[in-house]
């Protein structure tokens, strides 16, 4: 018995152990920053508690970056996700392992390339004189002709679907594993027709996955920085570059801890997405497994 | 890059700001000074402390300098650096070079007690100024202290302007048939004007500097920079103002045929490129002349005191000055070396003509302000917003 018991005692002590580098290492790196982002929001320069600057962010310039990163990130995550879920679909019923291995590599790649290469990417390919955009004049369809401006709003969204699409196809292809050929063919025996297996059977399992995956691009698109600033010269306010602009700029000095309330505001809104997708993951993993 | 996103700088900056917490201990003097000879982690000057050759022997025994956030190719730096080592026998360590002002604040704080610690600093002047307002910066006056004008220096010797320009318009002759020489013509349309600055202007002081510049051209002054905003609002409504962040890579591709910038980055970052050395033409605005410089200032806790005020006196003489001009930057004692024949005439010659009579400065309360107009109403008025 008591044999037993020690054995279990280490049992549990050496994954323990095993898990403590990433465990001080996560900790090190996002926990004790989220806790200094968290304690310098509610002070002063002078290092005194206060509310103030939480109450500056909260309106004017500030406000107007939390409302355009937030619509920024919803619109990228919903238009993405969809688009997402078709090639991911399409790649996973596909007959050629190759093609689905040859997305899988890309789409882990493209998931993470941003930042100034991909803005300089897309000003060569489709800015005012891109080659693209060249190509595309040659044929009467330049886009620019038809109100697209590459350094504007929409210009920042539609770059993002550059990283975004690919990262849902990495999340969204497990769970389309997951949905079993036998269930398509017990519903086809039981007469039901394709459009009735997907709104009673394919739709309901894949729907947690396919919100909790738009949350992860939510997450992504939200706090995504260096693209957008760099394609854009701040014409477009978002809550990153705000916080670009105070904490680590050459213009604006001595308001740091503006910085951290725009922090602060952000880790708020981004715990809510993590508590839902913490909720719609639960759901998933339901027929999952 | 992108995953380097907010959370992941606001951690490395929150460890930075931490560093300032955790690091308490003073700093250590790890340079061994001769016994006779006196202080020259406070001396505020060369004579104050036996002249110029106790300095430079006493630079030479600590054997090293720290500098931070100096581009090899920003107002030819890479040379100046390798002419100290060479000439005096002191290793540069150059610390992240492509920091910004904000970078360098940072790390004197979080690095303070190490023998790493920045020595040197290279700031914007409002970053001098709040370094000076912390207590973190030593006094100190080189040999031409007299040479700097007073309002580009501090009265105690904290911080002191060294090399700086003018905002200037840069146009490339090969595709505009009409190169504008002022913030008027800019406004032209159907000339197929694609101009840009370099950088968000609530981020980066060249791209403030422009919006500064478009102020004073359209009525605006030191004290109202508002028509500098609602200058480039006009420019982005007609199409001409390309949002984008400008330099050699946008020009090349074409995506810039115009960029408002400094006039010494033009010279060393565009016309450097093959085949633009002629066929980039560089104007300082007909309508406005917004000149800024940085300043030097020296690390109070800096780990090598000698070699820091020996870099100022070398940067400060005639050869130092020199070595920025060559850079197409203007040094702060341009007017005297002028004056004394000393500049070298053929860089000299290569920048583009200063306009007449003294410049004048906006008082750092005067940018405070335009800075917070700025911050305030760039993003809202020259915007896209969904």
């Amino acid at each position: 018995m008591e044999q037993i018991r020690k054995r279990g005692l280490v049992r549990g002590v050496r994954p323990a152990l095993a898990m403590a580098p990433f465990a001080i290492y996560t900790f090190i790196g996002l926990g004790i920053p989220t806790l200094a982002v968290i304690s310098l929001a509610f002070r002063s320069e002078q290092g005194k508690l206060t509310l103030a600057n939480l109450h500056t962010v909260a309106q004017g310039t500030y406000r107007i970056g939390f409302e355009n990163s937030i619509i920024l990130a919803t619109i990228t995550s919903i238009v993405p996700g969809i688009l997402g879920v078709f090639l991911a679909y399409a790649i996973a019923t596909s007959h050629s392992g190759m093609l689905r291995r040859l997305v899988a590599a890309a789409s882990g790649v493209l998931a993470n390339f941003g930042g100034i290469n991909l803005t300089f990417m897309f000003i060569a390919s489709l800015g005012s004189t891109g080659v693209l955009t060249v190509w595309l004049a040659a044929i009467h369809a330049n886009p620019w002709h038809y109100g697209f401006n590459l350094y504007s709003f929409y210009g920042v969204a539609f770059v993002y679907m550059y990283f975004q699409i690919p990262l849902m196809v990495l999340v969204i292809t497990p769970a389309l594993g997951g949905l079993r050929p036998s269930w398509r063919e017990a519903a086809e025996n039981l007469g039901a027709s394709s459009f009735k297996y997907w709104r009673t059977v394919g739709i309901p399992v894949l729907l947690p996955s396919v919100l909790g995956g738009m949350l992860l691009l939510f997450g992504s698109g939200f706090a995504a920085y260096a693209t957008a600033d760099t394609l854009t010269a701040g014409t477009v306010t978002l809550a990153p570059i705000q916080i670009g602009a105070v904490l680590n700029g050459n213009v604006i000095a001595g308001e740091e801890n503006i910085g951290y309330a725009i922090g602060f505001g952000m880790l708020v809104v981004l715990s809510i997405t993590m508590i839902l997708y913490g909720l719609v993951r639960k759901r998933a993993s339901r027929w999952l497994r | 890059m992108r995953r380097a996103s907010t959370i992941h700088w606001l951690v490395a900056l929150a460890i930075t700001s931490l560093g300032l917490v955790s690091i308490a201990a003073p700093a250590s003097s790890a340079s061994v000074r001769p016994k006779a000879s006196c202080n020259w982690a406070t001396a505020t000057s060369a004579v104050s402390c036996g002249g110029m050759s106790a300095l430079v022997s006493a630079a030479e025994t600590e054997g090293h300098l720290n500098v931070i956030t100096l581009p090899s190719n920003w107002a030819n730096y890479g040379t100046i650096i390798k002419d100290f080592e060479k000439k005096y026998h002191i290793a540069i360590n150059s610390e992240n070079p492509e920091g910004s002002s904000q970078d360098e604040l940072n790390a004197i704080a979080a690095d303070a007690g190490r023998s790493d610690d920045p020595d040197v600093l290279d700031v914007g002047q409002s970053f001098g100024i709040e370094a000076a307002q912390k207590g973190e910066l030593a006094p100190y006056k080189v040999a031409t202290w007299a040479e700097i004008p007073a309002a580009q220096k501090d009265p105690n010797g904290d911080w002191y302007g060294d090399y700086g320009g003018y905002v200037a318009i840069g146009c490339d002759t090969a595709t505009v048939t009409v190169c504008p020489t002022s913030f008027k013509q800019m406004l032209d349309t159907g000339q197929g004007y694609k101009i840009g600055i370099n950088n968000n202007p609530t981020e980066a002081s060249a791209a403030f500097s422009a919006v500064f510049a478009a102020a004073l051209a359209n009525g605006g002054s030191f004290n109202n920079i508002k028509p500098g905003i609602d200058y480039f609002a006009q420019l982005n409504k007609e199409g001409n103002f390309v949002a984008t962040t400008a330099g050699p890579a946008t020009v090349q591709s074409g995506a810039t045929n115009i960029v408002i910038w400094w006039d010494y980055l033009q010279a060393s970052e565009i016309n450097a490129l093959p085949g633009y050395a002629s066929k980039w033409k560089v104007v300082i605005p007909t309508d406005a002349s917004y000149a800024a410089y940085y300043d030097q200032a020296i690390n109070k806790g800096a780990p090598n005191p000698a070699a820091a005020r020996l870099w100022e006196e070398y940067l400060y003489s005639t050869t130092g000055q020199n070595l920025w001009l060559e850079g197409e930057a203007r040094p702060i004692e341009l007017p005297y070396l002028v004056a004394h024949n000393l500049a070298n005439a053929k860089a000299l010659a290569a920048l583009p003509t200063a306009p007449a009579g003294t410049t004048t400065f906006p008082t750092q309360a005067q940018i405070t302000a335009a800075q917070t107009v700025v911050a305030a109403d760039w993003p809202t008025e020259v915007t896209s917003g969904p």
